[in-house]
């Protein structure tokens, strides 16, 4: 190898490759560009609802980053400590409390009070209460999100539900017909493991507090949780859901239109994947119905939210940020979205419109959002979320019982909340209210 | 030798060697020898995202979070899993290396380069890549891996769902990713052999097998140190395979050191907790260096 | 044992190898190429029925992986290209330069060898982020711009080389940078060879650094986009497979292309994993 051609060689590769590099870094000056980041399907489908805004604004540009849900919370932190957060972001509601600690979002009460376009009024009030921390609201919400049963209408007919189950009993009776009539390879339902909002939807409906003490100390060993959790668990001990985590379902939507599995829980953007994913024949043999409850007295509620748009301090452009926000809360662009992704509008306004009105997969959710609980605002949610599932799983797949699966929740949790516990002390931080009866969020 | 002479005597202070040296000390002062340093001392606080906001959130906590790690029934799994993984993946590797550079470095087969450039092959794709790609073919259903058992009929094996089996499944990757490397080193020891010995053992009627033990086996040795260090230091800081193909499950059972570091430092940013399991991790693989040498000394005496 | 019937276990057993080897590699290949959905079949499909290139095309139109592609060139072509030199001098220092302390301080940073990178990555993150480079190229690129093993490397291979040359360049009267760069580079350019082609590997393969530092999705490199992709695509298989051959392609390329240095290195024993 001759050394002198090979570094001539090299010295332009690197020439080039840092003038590259420069050149993607510096931005034009003429526009202003606003980083957006959205997350899962949202952040894909976003993009068709820019040029319209660009077109209205030709001083603004909007970059639009697409996140995977798995790894959203994972990025935003990252971006966060290290000073890189885009200017808007979507959230999930349960993140809030979080980044309002980390002092990262902006309030936006002034910017509300000042403008035509959000009302407050025309929010469901449950949804955006998610978004107020300590009197102060730090997002608008942009969709919202409850999670609710996703069935094979024409299979769960088969065995004589021509109806939905309404309480855990009819439920699991018509879970163990199904398993009667399947094959050992095939599932009632499909319920990752690795999922908490369904064992925690569920301990809801109990009126679980999940916290105690203004968020100083977990709750999951009171009765309340302990049932739901028992009832759950038992759905994968006696073979009516499989026990597998979301990362191993090759194809949910292929599955689901074999009829390996006749039933899950998840949320309303399912409906825009289950219309554009299932073949045209099966669209007529799929149905939602609101989660059952644990009695026919008891209302079946489950976690209400979804996600909210909001705005980064470090932003330069909170003006523009704010135009873009006002752009994608108007009804129209709401209704637009939804037809996109079926995400669920949070304005009532566009909830009149006849397009959602008149979509049949919608109903259910419409009826769950009467009856909704939020999570704990507590910045640790997330945490506390990943140790639910976290124990979930020792007590499906590591066959551990209920009660000493539940202990060990309440030991990680109260780890967990150590530090926040020192800093209430401390009077640093404010202690969190109550799981009320209003409404809450959750990320998917 | 007067070239070493006249060396000294221009030597002592010279400053184009410091020139020389100084973008890489530079470099390495500051992006590694420093972060070193500073890591040991953030072990000692309980830094954390409250604390990222506020410094004064943080607080001194000397040793609380080694004993935390050490109380930790999670830490104890994840050092579990990774000595698993080198444990028993480690000498696997070097097994399937061994075999391949035998085979190959036998005089008559033909064909050697093609055979050891597919060999390697696996060695140099990018980790991220293969496990994505591994992942499938360990899908109990319809990966290729749980088909081509069924014909030697073996039942489906959960291969990534299943406690039990998801270490061996990625054992088996990080195997058929890394042999190739070890290989190569394996046949360059091989080939620095001398030949008369084995003539030699051919007189004294010595079979093959007695041939290796007696001559190939202990000649390697020194290759065996190099291979089996660097193998190990390797497996200790697995991170990609369980991250991508796994993230840590099925209940806990793939969760190694590094991928522990990585969730609670850079996922929910205790950075002091996780500091002192980077440097559980730094005293663990110092210490299987130091006892791989010792046992080959031992060997040698 | 019969000779023949050793030939044939010795060739059946390096075939069996080879495909193992190959297998996963050409599978990949092969689900890239069919239509959504196919690979998750049973029995399992070998080869595409009606081969498509959809899947590239939404790789490089919808999901902007070019983008990460170009990022990765960057940073790989940099990183090789700086760190050559950076370790090129400073290993040529430790090998022919005499100065005060020489060989403590070679000592010194050998024994960083053992400190795995992992210590240093939460502090490293925290100054990155004073500096604001947290996701940035030089992010990730200045930490691999000097390597303990590259300088060690390239010292071992230059200790062989006449200090008679040396000295008569300086007798000569040539500056000491001109005989680094004209007199030395050139004859130690087979172990350059071997530490750019190993520097390109491991800084195209790298993902635990990228993932932490990248926040952003125009500077992911193709492993941390892969990874990103794997997060919301893990449905479609065929998709995810077109990605990792993109991811690998490249480096198999310059690997089969420049096997011969590569090869001979770590056969020297001087390459490390």
């Amino acid at each position: 190898m001759n050394a002198r051609g090979a570094i001539a060689v090299i010295a332009v590769a690197l020439v080039g490759g840092v003038t590259a590099g420069g050149c993607a870094g510096a931005s034009a000056d003429a526009v202003t560009t606003i980083n957006f980041w959205g997350l899962g399907r949202e952040g894909e489908v976003v993009a068709q609802l820019v040029p319209e805004f660009e077109r209205r604004n030709p001083g603004l540009r909007v970059r639009v980053q697409q996140i995977p849900w798995t790894a959203a919370h994972e990025k935003l932190l990252t971006a966060f400590v290290g000073d890189a957060t885009p200017d808007v972001a979507q959230l999930g509601n349960t993140w809030i409390p979080e980044f309002v600690a980390l002092d990262a979002l902006v309030p936006l009460d002034d910017r509300v009070a000042a403008s035509a376009v959000v009302d407050r009024a025309d929010y469901f009030a449950g949804i955006w209460d998610t978004n107020v921390i300590a009197d102060t609201t730090y997002g608008i919400p942009w969709y919202v999100d409850t999670r609710v049963l996703f069935y094979r209408s024409d299979l769960l007919d088969s065995v004589g539900y021509a109806t939905p189950p309404a309480t855990w009993a009819e439920w699991r009776d018509a879970m163990e017909r199904l398993r009667a009539r399947m094959s050992p390879r095939q599932y009632p339902a499909l319920l990752p493991i690795n999922e908490w909002p369904q064992p925690v939807a569920l301990a809801l409906q109990l009126g679980s507090p999940l916290l105690r003490d203004g968020g100083r100390y977990g709750a999951f060993s009171d009765s309340a949780f302990r049932t739901a959790f028992t009832f759950y668990v038992g759905l994968y001990r006696d073979r009516l859901a499989s026990s597998i985590s979301n990362t191993e379902i090759s194809n949910r939507y292929q599955e689901f239109a074999r009829g390996n599995v006749a039933m899950m829980i998840t949320g309303p953007w399912e409906i825009g994947e289950f219309r554009r994913r299932l073949p045209p024949e099966l669209q007529d043999s799929w149905m939602t119905a609101p989660l059952p409850a644990p009695d026919s007295l008891t209302p079946g509620v489950s976690l209400a939210g979804g996600a909210s748009l909001v705005i980064f301090r470090r932003s330069r452009h909170q003006d523009a940020a704010w135009r873009l926000v006002e752009y994608l809360s108007e009804p129209e662009q709401q209704l637009r979205f939804y037809e996109l992704t079926g995400d669920l509008p949070a304005r009532r306004a566009a909830w009149r419109d006849s397009v959602l009105a008149g979509n049949r997969y919608a109903r259910a959710f419409r009826t769950q959002l009467e009856n909704v609980r939020p999570t704990p605002k507590v910045p640790e949610w997330e945490q506390i979320a990943t140790a639910i599932a976290e124990q979930l799983e020792q007590a499906v797949r590591g066959g551990k019982p209920v009660p000493v699966v539940l202990a060990a929740l309440d030991r990680s949790v109260n780890a967990i909340l150590e530090k926040r516990r020192w800093l209430l002390d401390r009077g640093a931080i404010e202690p969190a209210a109550p799981v009320g009866a209003t409404a809450g969020t959750v990320p998917r | 030798m007067p070239s070493i002479a006249r060396g000294v005597a221009r030597s002592e202070r010279n400053p184009a060697a410091w020139l020389f040296l100084a973008p890489a000390l530079i470099l390495i002062a500051v992006f590694f020898l420093l972060p070193v340093i500073a890591a040991l001392m953030l072990s000692v606080t309980d830094f954390d995202i409250y604390a990222l906001r506020d410094p004064a959130n943080a607080r001194l906590v000397w040793l609380e979070n080694y004993a935390r790690l050490l109380r930790s029934p999670l830490f104890w799994q994840a050092l579990r899993n990774t000595l698993y993984f080198a444990v028993v993946g480690g000498p696997l590797s070097i097994a399937a290396s061994l075999g391949a550079a035998l085979l190959l470095n036998g005089r008559t087969v033909r064909l050697r380069g093609l055979f050891r450039t597919i060999y390697f092959t696996p060695f140099v794709t990018t980790l991220v890549a293969v496990a994505i790609v591994w992942r499938y073919l360990y899908h109990p259903r319809y990966g290729l891996l749980n088909y081509a058992l069924g014909w030697i009929g073996v039942a489906p094996i959960d291969w990534l769902g299943d406690p039990r089996w998801a270490m061996p499944a990625i054992i088996i990757m990080a195997v058929w990713k890394n042999f190739g490397y070890n290989m190569l080193i394996f046949i360059a020891g091989l080939q620095a052999i001398p030949t008369e010995l084995y003539e030699a053992a051919e007189m004294d009627g010595a079979g093959s097998l007695s041939r290796f033990r007696h001559v190939t086996w202990p000649m390697l040795g020194p290759t065996m140190l190099f291979a089996g260090v660097i193998t190990m230091i390797g497996y200790f800081q697995i991170f990609a395979e369980p991250y991508v193909m796994t993230q840590g499950g099925p209940l806990r059972a793939t969760t190694t050191v590094v991928l522990l570091m990585y969730e609670e430092g850079f996922r929910w940013w205790r950075m002091g907790y996780a500091a002192s399991i980077a440097f559980v991790l730094f005293v663990i693989i110092l210490l299987a260096t130091l006892v791989q040498f010792r046992l080959q000394r031992g060997e040698e005496r | 044992m019969n000779r023949r019937l050793a030939s044939v276990l010795l060739y059946s057993t390096l075939v069996i190898g080879a495909l193992l080897s190959l297998l996963p590699i050409l599978w990949m290949l092969s689900a890239s190429f069919m239509a959504t959905g196919e690979a998750s079949s049973y029995p399992p499909h070998v080869l595409p029925d009606h081969p498509t290139l959809e899947h590239y095309r939404a790789l490089f139109t919808r999901l902007n992986l070019g983008r990460s592609l170009l990022n990765s060139v960057i940073v790989t072509v940099t990183v090789t290209t700086v760190s050559l030199f950076v370790n090129s001098m400073a290993g040529y220092a430790f090998a022919k330069l005499r100065f005060r302390g020489r060989d403590r301080l070679f000592r010194l940073l050998a024994a960083g060898l053992v400190i795995p990178v992992q210590v240093s990555m939460l502090p490293l993150f925290l100054l990155l982020k004073q500096m604001g480079l947290i996701n940035t190229y030089w992010g990730v690129i200045i930490p691999g711009l000097a390597s303990i093993f590259g300088i060690f490397l390239i010292r071992q291979y230059t200790l062989a080389f006449p200090d008679e040359l040396l000295d008569a360049a300086r007798m000569d009267g040539a500056g000491e940078f001109r005989i680094y760069w004209s007199l030395v580079l050139p004859v130690i350019a087979p172990v350059l060879a071997t530490l750019s082609i190993w520097t390109f590997l491991s800084t195209w393969n790298d993902f635990m650094w990228p993932l932490i530092v990248l926040s952003d999705q125009d500077h992911y490199t193709l492993p941390v986009a892969l990874a990103n992709l794997v997060g919301e695509h893990v449905q479609d298989t065929e998709l995810m497979m077109a990605g990792s051959v993109l991811t690998v392609l490249p480096v198999l390329v310059v690997f089969l292309f420049l096997q011969r240095y590569y090869v001979q290195g770590v056969m020297a024993g001087s390459v490390k994993g």
